[in-house]
Formats: C-alpha cells, sequence, structure tokens
C-alpha cells in the first residue's frame, strides 16, 4: 500500500514541478518567475522527503533542510535585488 | 489493527494529502489570472502539502523503523516560518514594478494599489515617510 502511496507522490509532485517550469517559462511578470522558483524549491523538498521515506535513508533529510534554508535566501536575494538594486547594502 | 498496519495507513494517507496539495498548489500557479491571485496557491496549499509530507516521513520513521528524527520537523518549522516572508517580498515586487508600470504584469482584480493619503506613495523601494502607516519612528 505504501509503494502505491509513493508512486501517486512522486507523480503528483513530477507534475507539480512540470506545471512550475511552465510558469517559470512564461511569466509574464518577474515577479511570477520568482514565485515560480520559490514553489519548484518547495516541490523539490517534497520530492527528497519522498524519496527518504522510499530508500529508508535519513540522509536525504540534510539536503531536504538545505534545500529550505538554501532556497528563501534565493528568494529574498531575487526580491531584495530587485526593490533596492542590491542584495545586501 | 496491528502497529504496522496502522503505520501503512497513516503514512499513506499523509502522502496522498501531501501529494494532492501540493499539485494542487502548483495548479493554482498555472491557471490564476494574475500575480497577487497566484501567490495563494504555493503559499497556502503547496507548503500545506509538504506539511503533511514531513509528518509522514516522521511517523513512517518513528512507526515503522523505531528511530526518532527531527530533521523534518526543523524543515516545516523553517518553512512555515519563511514561508510568509517571501510571499510578502514577491508581493512588494509585484507592487514595485506595478508602480514602474511593466507591461507585462497584469494588476489583479483589485487593480492598481490606490495612493495611501497624504501624498506620499508607497514604501515598496523607498524607505516609510515621517506620519505613514510604516514610520514606526513617527508613531
Amino acid at each position: 500500500m505504501i509503494e502505491g502511496a509513493l508512486a501517486f507522490g512522486f507523480a503528483a509532485l513530477g507534475l507539480a514541478l512540470a506545471m512550475n517550469l511552465w510558469r517559470l517559462f512564461k511569466g509574464p511578470g518577474v515577479a511570477d518567475r520568482i514565485l515560480a522558483l520559490d514553489t519548484m524549491v518547495i516541490n523539490a523538498i517534497g520530492l527528497i522527503v519522498l524519496i527518504g521515506i522510499a530508500s529508508d535513508s535519513a540522509t536525504a533529510f540534510e539536503a531536504a533542510l538545505l534545500l529550505a534554508m538554501v532556497g528563501f535566501v534565493g528568494t529574498v536575494a531575487y526580491a531584495k535585488f530587485l526593490l533596492r538594486g542590491d542584495i545586501i547594502e | 489493527m496491528s502497529t504496522a498496519t496502522f503505520a501503512q495507513w497513516l503514512v499513506s494517507a499523509l502522502i496522498v494529502i501531501g501529494g494532492s496539495f501540493a499539485l494542487i498548489g502548483s495548479w493554482g500557479l498555472v491557471r490564476l489570472p494574475s500575480l497577487m491571485e497566484r501567490l495563494h496557491g504555493p503559499t497556502k496549499a503547496t507548503t500545506l502539502g509538504l506539511g503533511a509530507l514531513l509528518v509522514a516521513s516522521v511517523a513512517w520513521f518513528h512507526l515503522a523503523r523505531g528511530t526518532w528524527t527531527t530533521h523534518e520537523l526543523l524543515v516545516s518549522v523553517f518553512l512555515f516560518m519563511t514561508a510568509p516572508i517571501s510571499a510578502n517580498m514577491i508581493a512588494k515586487v509585484h507592487l514595485h514594478r506595478l508602480r514602474q508600470h511593466e507591461p507585462t504584469a497584469p494588476a489583479g482584480p483589485a487593480g492598481t494599489p490606490a495612493p495611501p493619503p497624504g501624498g506620499v506613495d508607497w514604501a515598496t523601494h523607498e524607505v516609510p515617510h515621517r506620519g505613514t502607516p510604516g514610520d514606526f519612528v513617527g508613531d
């Protein structure tokens, strides 16, 4: 049963990542692209968590934690650069 | 019902819920017409879906493997703290672009925000002016 749920989860998150990629290419505004990248990071964290459950290894969570931190810093850096013209003032 | 069966049911249900929420959030990102509406999908549905996936991971490793891990809780705490901040920053970028009249960004159902009272502008770029709601010094 857990294999079926994992297959559904992988399919759902893969489809979600494909839709984020579509929004990333389509735009139209630059804020839409930042939002698409932010959502892609969140969906990638979900995918890593699913891989951790499927492969029974706890090492995947280090990657998930790192991606959670770096993804937030990346989003704020994009937004800060567009708002202020500079990232660290 | 044995513990292993219960763990399988619980983790399977949580994974299906989490995957569905992530899918719905990303579908909202594709489907909704303007950025202010598109922000709702990823910042609520996808974060909630990821929360369900992380709870599924905690439950799986605790009930089926007998190991107690806190990494997932760290990830969820960090995400739930940072998701509103990044959404706020993206909304500010959108407002800033609207004020600069970027032609490709649709304004959304509420349209371009009205200028605040007092002959000043929204503080998406500048520091808050004295006497406006964002000015904590003048309060």
